[in-house]
């Protein structure tokens, strides 16, 4: 028999840290093979968020620069305009890239800064310990929206990626999920996408993953995949957003 | 192109930026604000012929953190403000300098605090020499008085930073940022000729991937990074202080100011001069490291020090630390953006002189008034 | 069908039960005893009465934590 499946290169052997069924743990090793088979690990700079990944560089074996919350798509701006032939990405959860980081990020994708940004989306303040976040669905609880997200008191929930469609700059944004076997397969090939824009100079790539957080939404991890199923995705709709890449899908891209 | 050798009228705030590129810098992020829109400006044209990069950022915080990036991967980078733009820079600062990170923002100081006014002040002293940021940590300030020297104190800044990998400030005002004098630019540095960084993020090639972070949750870990940034302080503080003296040898009373204060107090000087009176300015250049010892050691002489300042009275404490009690120390201050007069300031430091009776000889009157006991 | 079988790390699984839901020959199952982190890990059984694994490697995709390895003929 021969083994199937590896743990890919740049993908270090460290345990995470992550809870169990944390969707981190899956996207961070889409992201590794996607650098492996794209071959790009010793001209790739990474930029992570505050949050849960903020330890990000503990399993990614690229170069990292740490950011202040929120300024991750700023940092990759400055290193992108001195490393014009290297790729630089940020990876960032919902308050990083839509609160906090609101402006840094409309910039960037306005700018057309040749940038990858992956978005995990999980709904939830997860490494402070819950909190609402800007994604938190209405009638969501959360520790700052006890009994629930109220849109006349917190404001409902904000799709930043369909704003970020408008700015001219934006060349490719979709959003895929990893809570089943056939969309974690689709958010490999979407984040794959996004690194390939990059690499042929087109402008802002951003691909939004609605994350399992199961320990904030007090769920299982199989309950957190369906939870994205019959009840997220209704208010982040999987899909391709904007797609000015002009790359024809070629059959096999369902690596 | 500069013209280097002879001599350029040019405005303070295109010397900043033109010192700059002269000095290697390629990289500039900034955002427009009085009184120093002419920086970002100059910068949007001039880089471009030199190969650099200029970005309006869409703030001033935005800029800061592409000032952090384009340091990660080692390149010469400058950001400039004025003092509310400088506030929203502080988040980005604190981690310039718990990253150890090298980079060059410029302050032109105006009148504050909240939206304030854009005339001339010196109120961003504190936020300048006390961190500003948050957490233990030091930011290089140098404080020019004249355009040739804000062109002189920004090559100097890059070779700091570098050297030290930390942020340098260089603390101008609007009067400063405003004002054309002739200025000599020096030769003009190679950037691919300076040394290579060995602690850059450039891509793991050849070498074990590299994170440059400031999260450091062991509490043991993180105090090493404060000592080691500690003892980095303590050098800079051993070799980098710098400060000039004007007619202080006989001098009974001594005027302390920096940047456009000290020219004012200079004109001052000389009009108090022609009537008789002993007095002497210690014009600190750097303001961290603040001049300590040379104003200690002047305490002993001089029992009467006079610390003026555009604002309420920043500078004046770190004068109070130094003397440490050994001297008198008066204070007198504009804020809000109000620019004194030579002969305001004269008024002023006659008075001074008068009420302690400098002008008579006497014991403890310092050099020329006396034996001292 | 080809023949195939996994190896579980247990000390790696978190014990979040998604390898068993994607499953479709019904092999993994949550283990009694605990492992060194408190969780209780899933194993794969090559028991009688099951169908056989076929190393389809949707444990492997699925997986969090990187802990399953899979082997085919």
């Amino acid at each position: 028999m021969k083994q199937v499946s590896t743990r890919p290169k740049s993908l270090k052997p460290n345990i995470f840290h992550y809870c169990p069924g944390c969707g981190h743990s899956i996207i961070h090793r889409l992201v590794a093979e996607v650098i492996d088979e794209l071959d790009i690990r010793e001209r790739t700079i990474g930029v992570p968020p505050a949050g849960c990944a903020v330890l990000a560089y503990n399993y990614l074996d690229v170069d990292m620069g740490e950011a202040p919350h929120g300024r991750a798509l700023a940092v990759a701006t400055g290193l992108k305009r001195v490393l014009k032939d290297h790729v630089v990405f940020t990876y960032q959860g919902d308050g990083d890239i839509a609160a906090i980081g609101t402006a840094e990020t409309i910039h960037a994708a306005n700018r057309g800064e040749k940038l990858t940004a992956i978005f995990v989306n999980n709904g939830v303040y997860g490494m402070t310990g819950g909190q609402m976040a800007p994604t938190t669905l209405e009638g969501m609880g959360s520790t700052t929206t006890p009994g629930g997200r109220v849109a006349a008191r917190d404001g409902s929930p904000l799709d930043l990626t369909q704003m970020l469609a408008v700015a001219k700059g934006s060349v490719y944004l979709e959003r895929v999920a990893v809570n089943s076997p056939k969309n974690i397969k689709k958010t490999k090939k979407a984040i794959k996408k996004a690194f390939q824009v990059q690499l042929d100079g087109l402008g802002f790539a951003l691909v939004e993953v609605l994350s399992p957080c199961p320990t904030n939404w007090r769920m299982s991890a199989p309950a957190s995949w369906e939870w994205i199923d019959t009840t997220m995705s209704k208010i982040f709709p999987l899909g391709v957003i904007k797609d000015e890449t002009g790359y024809a899908d070629r059959p096999g891209d369902e690596s | 192109m500069s013209d280097t050798g002879a001599k350029r009228l040019m405005r303070g705030s295109h010397v900043l930026g033109e010192a700059a590129v002269l000095a290697g810098c390629r990289y500039y992020f900034g955002y427009p604000i009085t009184p120093q829109n002419e920086v970002p400006e100059y910068m949007s044209g001039r880089l471009p012929e030199v190969g650099g990069t200029f970005v309006q950022a869409e703030s001033e915080l935005a800029s800061i953190n592409m000032v952090i990036g384009a340091s990660m991967a080692g390149a010469r980078v400058m950001t400039s403000s004025s003092s509310p733009g400088i506030s929203l820079k502080q988040e980005g600062i604190s981690y310039l300098a718990g990253l150890e990170l090298p980079a060059v923002i410029g302050n032109m100081i105006r009148g504050g605090p909240g939206l304030g006014n854009i005339a001339p002040a010196q109120s961003d002293y504190f936020q300048a020499t006390r961190g500003g940021g948050h957490g233990d940590y030091r930011c290089i300030v140098l404080a020019p008085a004249s355009c040739q020297e804000l062109c002189d104190m920004t090559v100097k800044a890059f070779d700091l930073a570098d050297k030290y990998r930390n942020p340098v400030m260089i603390l101008g005002d609007g009067m400063i940022g405003q004002m054309m004098e002739p200025v000599v630019f020096p030769q003009p540095l190679d950037p691919a000729s300076l040394p290579p960084k060995d602690w850059t993020i450039t891509g793991a090639k050849g070498r074990p991937a590299r994170a440059i972070i400031s999260l450091l949750l062991d509490p043991k870990v993180m105090e090493n990074l404060n000592f080691k940034l500690v003892r980095k302080y303590d050098a800079i503080s051993q070799h980098e202080v710098d400060w000039e003296t004007y007619l202080t040898e006989d001098a009974r009373l001594v005027v302390v100011a920096f940047g456009t204060a000290a020219r004012i107090a200079k004109g001052a000087i000389k009009r108090v001069r022609d009537m008789g009176l002993k007095v002497g300015l210690l014009r600190p250049k750097t303001l961290w490291p603040f001049p300590m010892r040379p104003l200690e050691q002047m305490s002993r002489v001089v029992r009467h020090l006079l610390c003026f300042e555009m604002s309420a009275g920043q500078m004046v404490e770190d004068v109070r630390l130094a003397v440490n009690g050994q001297a008198d120390v008066h204070f007198y201050g504009r804020p809000g953006g109000v620019v004194p007069t030579p002969e305001e300031v004269a008024h002023q430091i006659s008075h001074y002189y008068y009420q302690a009776h400098l002008d008579q000889a006497g014991p403890d009157k310092g050099p020329g008034g006396g034996g001292r006991s | 069908m080809a023949k195939g079988k996994i190896n579980i790390d247990r000390e790696r699984c978190k014990g979040c039960q998604l390898c068993i839901s994607v499953c479709p020959k019904k092999r993994i199952a949550v283990c009694q005893g605990l492992n060194e982190k408190g969780y209780y890990p899933a194993e794969y059984s090559e028991g009688q009465g099951k169908e056989a694994c076929t190393g389809c490697a949707l444990c492997a995709l699925v997986c969090p934590d990187v802990a399953i390895e899979v082997y085919r003929e």
